[in-house]
């Protein structure tokens, strides 16, 4: 797995910052940008798929049953997928601040 | 065997480019360079270059494309002046942060406006941290030569950068003059066919380009401006490799009569001939004046420079470009700037002079050495100007 940003040396990074291993960027978790998640209706879903084609960060992935549930590493909140949903059966939810 | 033949440089360039067996050409047509891309559609258009020659729509695109074929693996050679670089800029910084060891021809040319088609160095001067390997010639042979020294050390994998030959336009891009025309067996065995480091292909993906975050910026740059300092060994040894063939060796600084020399005269691209013909006309009369030429501007040769003034009382730089309410030229600056730890360092003087063409003569040399020999501190002034 790619090495985090901050850990990187000058002297390690390969000319013109070329990146080498494929699908590295799943090493870089989006999900902690989000200030809205997607929450899933499972009543309205007729597990077309259109959101998992359309997340920009290919955060869903389909359970068991055939719906699809957004990971919230990656999910990074643009609401593309409640946007583009046919049925509706996503709402968006803002993300509350921890309690202290 | 070389066969000397007289041609006109803008020819010549495009041969040598014909030579080094590019693969893909991507140019747009501005004034002084056309004579070069032209003559390369031409050699692509008969079948004697089997390159890519793309037409394209702009600068932008051009250099865009040169990024794109090279990334892809294909040796690539573009070629603009002035407005088209200005254009292109946006993209020249990219292809260096890239590592993409693509090659330019830049036939100099003045930036408007008043709008001008004659030579002087404010398009280079633009693009001062590009982060290209920037190289002046001051003859064809020179500008011949430079097409394959250029490719030699960009493609070495230990260096991966791109270059710029910076040409004198008109001044040089539409003289006749002898050139030595190498051989192919020649100059297949100084350049070997190009072997990416990285390329674009499926079976060994990669990303180029990529997005950085603060968190990594300021490592990409360090390491960019390492690797354009690390170039200047493997410049050194691309000259001596092509000198040891040819007989015609390349140092970063040349000089003309420096030694014992007490005014130092330092010039680049075609002004060299000029100047030095001024310089052997001084020391005809007894003056001790020599003649510093700076083939190399990036990496700037800071060693040499210090070595090569050393012993002298008085540098006269001559810029062909102004940096705007700023010190004067751009040489100049960053010259005063190299030798500000020297003790003693010599009285640097400046001149501009040569803007958009202007013919900066035999006796102008002179009277630049002349005026600057009066002058009793650091300064600049605009050579000839009326009023
Ligand atoms: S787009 Fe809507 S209906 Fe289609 S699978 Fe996703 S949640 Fe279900
Ligand atoms: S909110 Fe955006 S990132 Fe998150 S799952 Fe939906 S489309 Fe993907």
């Amino acid at each position: 797995m790619a090495k985090a940003d901050i850990e990187i040396l000058w002297t390690e990074l390969e000319p013109g910052c070329v990146v080498t291993e494929p699908g590295s960027s799943k090493a870089y978790r989006t999900g902690d940008w989000r200030s809205f998640r997607p929450v899933l209706n499972k009543d309205r879903c007729i597990q077309c798929g259109l959101c998992w084609i359309f997340c920009p960060d290919m955060a869903y992935a389909q359970d068991g049953e055939g719906y699809y549930e957004s990971n919230p590493e990656y999910c990074k909140g643009c609401g593309v997928c409640a946007k583009e949903c046919p049925t509706n059966a996503i709402g968006m939810v803002e993300e509350e601040e921890p309690e202290l | 065997m070389a066969k000397q033949v007289g041609m006109e440089v803008s020819i010549a360039a495009a041969e040598a480019v014909k030579l080094a067996n590019v693969d893909v050409i991507a140019a747009y047509p501005i004034t002084p360079q056309t004579h070069i891309v032209e003559h390369l559609s031409e050699l692509v258009a008969d079948g004697e270059l089997d390159a890519e020659f793309v037409p394209v729509e702009s600068e932008h695109s051009a250099m865009s494309l040169a990024v794109g074929s090279q990334a892809a693996g294909a040796r690539s050679f573009t070629c603009t002046s002035a407005q088209g670089l200005a254009l292109m800029s946006e993209i020249v910084f990219i292809a260096a942060s890239m590592r993409l060891p693509i090659l330019m021809i830049l036939a100099n040319r003045s930036l408007s406006s008043p709008l001008s088609i004659w030579n002087d160095h404010s398009d280079v001067m633009s693009v001062r941290d590009c982060g290209w390997i920037q190289l002046f010639t001051e003859n064809s042979q020179e500008v011949y030569d430079h097409v394959f020294i250029g490719y030699k050390v960009s493609e070495n994998h230990n260096v991966l950068l791109p270059t710029i030959i910076n040409m004198d336009g008109f001044i040089l891009t539409h003289m006749f003059e002898p050139v030595y025309i190498e051989d192919e067996s020649v100059v297949k065995q100084y350049l070997p066919d190009y072997v990416p480091k990285f390329s674009l292909h499926p079976d060994k993906p990669v990303t180029m380009g990529a997005f950085a975050m603060p968190t990594l910026f300021t490592e990409a740059k360090m390491a960019q401006n390492e690797a354009l300092k690390a170039s200047y060994p493997y410049i050194m040894e691309a000259w001596k490799q092509w000198g040891d063939l040819t007989g015609r060796y390349y140092n970063p600084i040349e000089e003309l009569h420096t030694e014992d020399a007490e005014t130092l005269l330092l010039t680049m691209g075609s002004f060299g001939e000029t100047a030095g013909e001024a310089v052997k006309a001084m020391r005809e009369q007894g003056k001790k004046v020599g003649l510093l030429k700076l083939r190399l501007w990036r990496p700037f040769p800071f060693e040499e420079l210090r070595r090569a003034v050393s012993g002298a009382s008085k540098l006269v730089v001559v810029d062909r470009a102004v940096s705007f309410g700023g010190p004067g030229g751009p040489a100049a600056s960053e010259i005063r700037s190299a030798l500000y730890d020297m003790d003693p360092r010599p009285q640097v003087h400046n001149t501009i002079a040569g803007l958009a063409g202007r013919d900066v003569t035999v006796n102008d040399f002179i009277q630049i050495v002349e005026s600057a020999e009066t002058k009793k501190t650091d300064d600049y002034e605009i050579y000839g100007v009326r009023g």
